[in-house]
């Protein structure tokens, strides 16, 4: 069932069901080049070698068997690396389950469910895994939702808008906004982006929605410097070359015809854009999203500078959370036992949920590659 | 470049960093409460004896850990383990340094030592009952100060802490509240707030934050300028975090007939004492697997006893010298470094 999981979701082709062990490399040597082709298309093999032509084709034999014990060696060499990968993976899964076994015994499906996080009550710590989790999905979905927008719209004025002068600068600029270390971008979170969203952003959004029925929870005070919507826009901060690098690429393979066909038949830039560029490059777009929605459900030191550390859910987004890395980093150092081993199953957690989104993206990946009729 | 070229610049490299890393530290790790006094002491004691000390400021949970785990000759903890369970980790525990824990808050037009706040109304605002700096408990305790309207944000610690330890024990002392619905630990379920590493972090967040409050150890408050509240103690006077009131609250333990020199120092009677105030302890083990190490560890803290004036510069209260001469009793009986 599992396998079927697997071919479902693109992970592994159903080709490997009909891979044979491929044969093994054969002992007679391969054809030899133009010369000695034509020298031993004049041998007459009816009678038997005569004692030069024996001598030459051994050391003609010798040569090829001595590059072929090169290919061998090459071969095992990638089939060692290839298959160490998967062992490593493997090791990391087991290791991971094994720390996190007496957590698993001890909670169950509860540790999903619970909200609170209390290490040191005796007899037995109560943890529960809610609030990580919450603080994990929110702040990558807010980043994305900021992200996504922003970074398609910094590609398509670069592919489609841009002066040529100013391309090369500003993809520059945005690529080397990957380059950043995360531990910068929570320092700056934490003394510049914290402060100013505190005692501008904030206080303006939480008044303006201060009358509206539902919004009203979401945006409610008190503001704060360290808060789920700063690490969320730190997070888009940090994926926006990701998504935009990627889309800028895709992009640019569009066909030049079918753009300038649309443009010919009277098409504005946005309909060329949102009728012919992004249908055309719908996969890559979203492998790039994915790309970016991945860094952003791991990223750790970023997050625990600017998040504020609280294992309570709360309904403002202007409220201090955490999220499975942060909270992880923050604890880990002074963790034992079943306070320990519920960290690690955290970390289990945090694979689970990033397998699943990448499952998940290649499954609608598939789907519009079926649609699309490949 | 050439493979052979790489692997030599390699090799060099290596060659060269190899003896850098061999050079000895005294290696610690543990408590952020001590950490100013640690660090001046390491950095005079190198210069005096040209032996270094590595100290991990890490929290006392992870000290504790650490130590347990031998992975450093001496942890520091502010939370004291019991006698008990020092006889099941093999460990031997002393007081190093006495300090005060303090109330830090960034309200504009407060100055240090102008707002005074009492135990329960500190309870209060630690568990979210108290949301407003203008809030009347606060306003009682200061008619003349101008409060304004805004919200508390609450700064505490996200890690295991001895000072969490002492802070949160205080306040189970002056609230039957908190006690029952927090209770006193070096971790606890903090119902409201935001959460730091380490006292630094707890300074800097309270530094960055405005109308913030948070509790760090004196010297955190004192070096980063940061504006401390003044306390009223279990005599119902109000005292000021100063060398003197902690030294007040300090002379009543009794240090010579706990088992492992356990102590909690906070609501001490006495007109003149800080209400929290707290002692933080060394654990070394009782057989340590590099003796040598410990040895040199030993040495380190009998000079330190000796320079505890530079304590006293940090406002922390040194060990008094009749307490001295039991920890070094301790050493010669307890600990085997021979």
């Amino acid at each position: 069932m599992f396998l079927r999981l697997l071919f479902r979701t693109g992970l592994l082709p159903r080709s490997v069901l009909h891979l044979k062990r491929s044969p093994k490399p054969s002992r007679t040597p391969r054809a030899p080049s133009e010369p000695a082709v034509s020298h031993m298309a004049t041998i007459d093999t009816t009678q038997p070698l005569t004692q030069a032509e024996h001598s030459e084709a051994q050391s003609r034999a010798q040569v090829l068997r001595s590059m072929k014990r090169g290919d061998i060696v090459f071969e095992n060499l990638s089939k060692f690396a290839a298959i160490s990968v998967l062992f490593l993976l493997g090791g990391i899964i087991i290791s991971l389950f094994i720390g996190a076994w007496p957590a698993i015994k001890t909670y169950g499906f509860d540790f999903l469910t619970t909200q609170r996080w209390a290490p040191s009550l005796k007899p037995q710590p109560i943890l529960g895994a809610l609030g990580p989790i919450y603080g994990t999905l929110v702040s990558s979905l807010l980043a994305m939702v900021i992200a996504v927008p922003v970074g398609l719209g910094i590609s398509i004025f670069l592919t489609e808008l841009c002066p040529h002068v100013l391309r090369r600068p500003i993809s520059i600029a945005i690529e080397l906004l990957a380059g950043i270390p995360s531990i910068i971008y929570g320092m700056w979170g934490f003394f510049v982006l914290g402060p100013f969203l505190a005692e501008s952003f904030q206080p303006a959004v939480i008044n303006f929605f201060a009358d509206v029925p539902v919004l009203n929870v979401i945006f409610a005070g008190p503001a704060s410097n360290l808060s789920l919507f700063n690490a969320s826009l730190i997070l888009a901060i940090m994926v926006l070359p990701f998504i935009t690098a990627i889309s800028r690429d895709v992009f640019a393979t569009v066909p030049t015809v079918l753009k300038e066909a649309a443009y010919g038949a009277g098409c504005t830039t946005w309909e060329v854009v949102w009728n012919v560029v992004i249908p055309y490059t719908r996969v890559g777009v979203i492998g790039g999203v994915m790309l970016a929605l991945g860094r952003a459900l791991g990223e750790t030191m970023a997050v625990a500078f600017v998040i504020g550390n609280a294992f309570k859910i709360q309904a403002s987004i202007f409220a201090p959370a955490t999220t499975i890395s942060a909270a992880i980093a923050s604890e880990f150092a002074e963790s034992d036992g079943l306070h320990q081993s519920s960290l690690i199953l955290l970390g289990l957690l945090l694979f689970v949920l990033t397998f699943c989104v990448l499952a998940i993206a290649r499954m609608m990946l598939m789907r519009l590659e079926r649609n699309q009729g490949k | 470049m050439k493979l052979s070229s790489i692997l030599a610049a390699v090799g060099l490299v290596m060659g060269l960093a190899a003896p850098v890393a061999n050079a000895a530290d005294i290696s610690g790790a543990g408590a952020t409460f001590p950490f100013p006094i640690y660090a001046k002491w390491a950095d005079a004691y190198k210069k005096e004896t040209g032996n270094g000390l590595n100290y991990q400021s890490i929290g006392s949970g992870a000290g504790i850990k650490q130590i347990v785990a031998k992975t450093v000759t001496f942890g520091a903890t502010d939370a004291p383990m019991t006698a008990e369970e020092l006889k099941k980790a093999g460990l031997v525990q002393w007081p190093m340094v006495m300090g005060g824990i303090v109330p830090v808050l960034n309200v504009e037009g407060i100055k240090p030592g102008e707002l005074v706040l009492d135990g329960p109304t500190l309870a209060n605002i630690f568990l979210g009952t108290v949301k407003t700096w203008d809030d009347a408990a606060i306003k009682k305790l200061n008619p003349k100060l101008a409060l304004p309207s805004t919200s508390i944000t609450v700064v505490r610690r996200s890690d295991g802490s001895g000072t969490t330890f002492n802070f949160t024990d205080y306040l189970s002392k002056i609230s039957a509240d908190w006690k029952s619905k927090i209770g006193a630990a070096a971790s606890v379920e903090w119902p409201v707030g935001v959460g730091a590493k380490g006292n630094d972090g707890v300074a800097g967040n309270v530094g960055q934050t405005k109308n913030s409050i948070g509790y760090v150890e004196y010297a955190y408050a004192k070096q980063n300028k940061l504006t401390y509240a003044n306390m009223i103690n279990k005599a119902g006077k109000v005292v000021g975090p100063t060398i003197e009131a902690f030294q007040a609250a300090a002379a009543n333990a009794d240090w010579a007939n706990s088992p492992g020199y356990y102590q909690i120092l906070t609501e001490q009677p006495g007109d003149a004492s800080w209400p929290i105030t707290a002692a933080t302890f060394i654990l070394m083990h009782a057989e340590p697997q590099d003796k040598a190490a410990s040895g040199e560890a030993l040495k380190f803290f009998a000079w330190a006893f000796k320079n505890s004036k530079m304590a006293e510069e940090l406002d922390y209260i040194p060990m008094p010298t009749a307490v001295v001469g039991l920890i070094e009793k301790t050493w010669a009986n307890d600990i085997k470094v021979k």
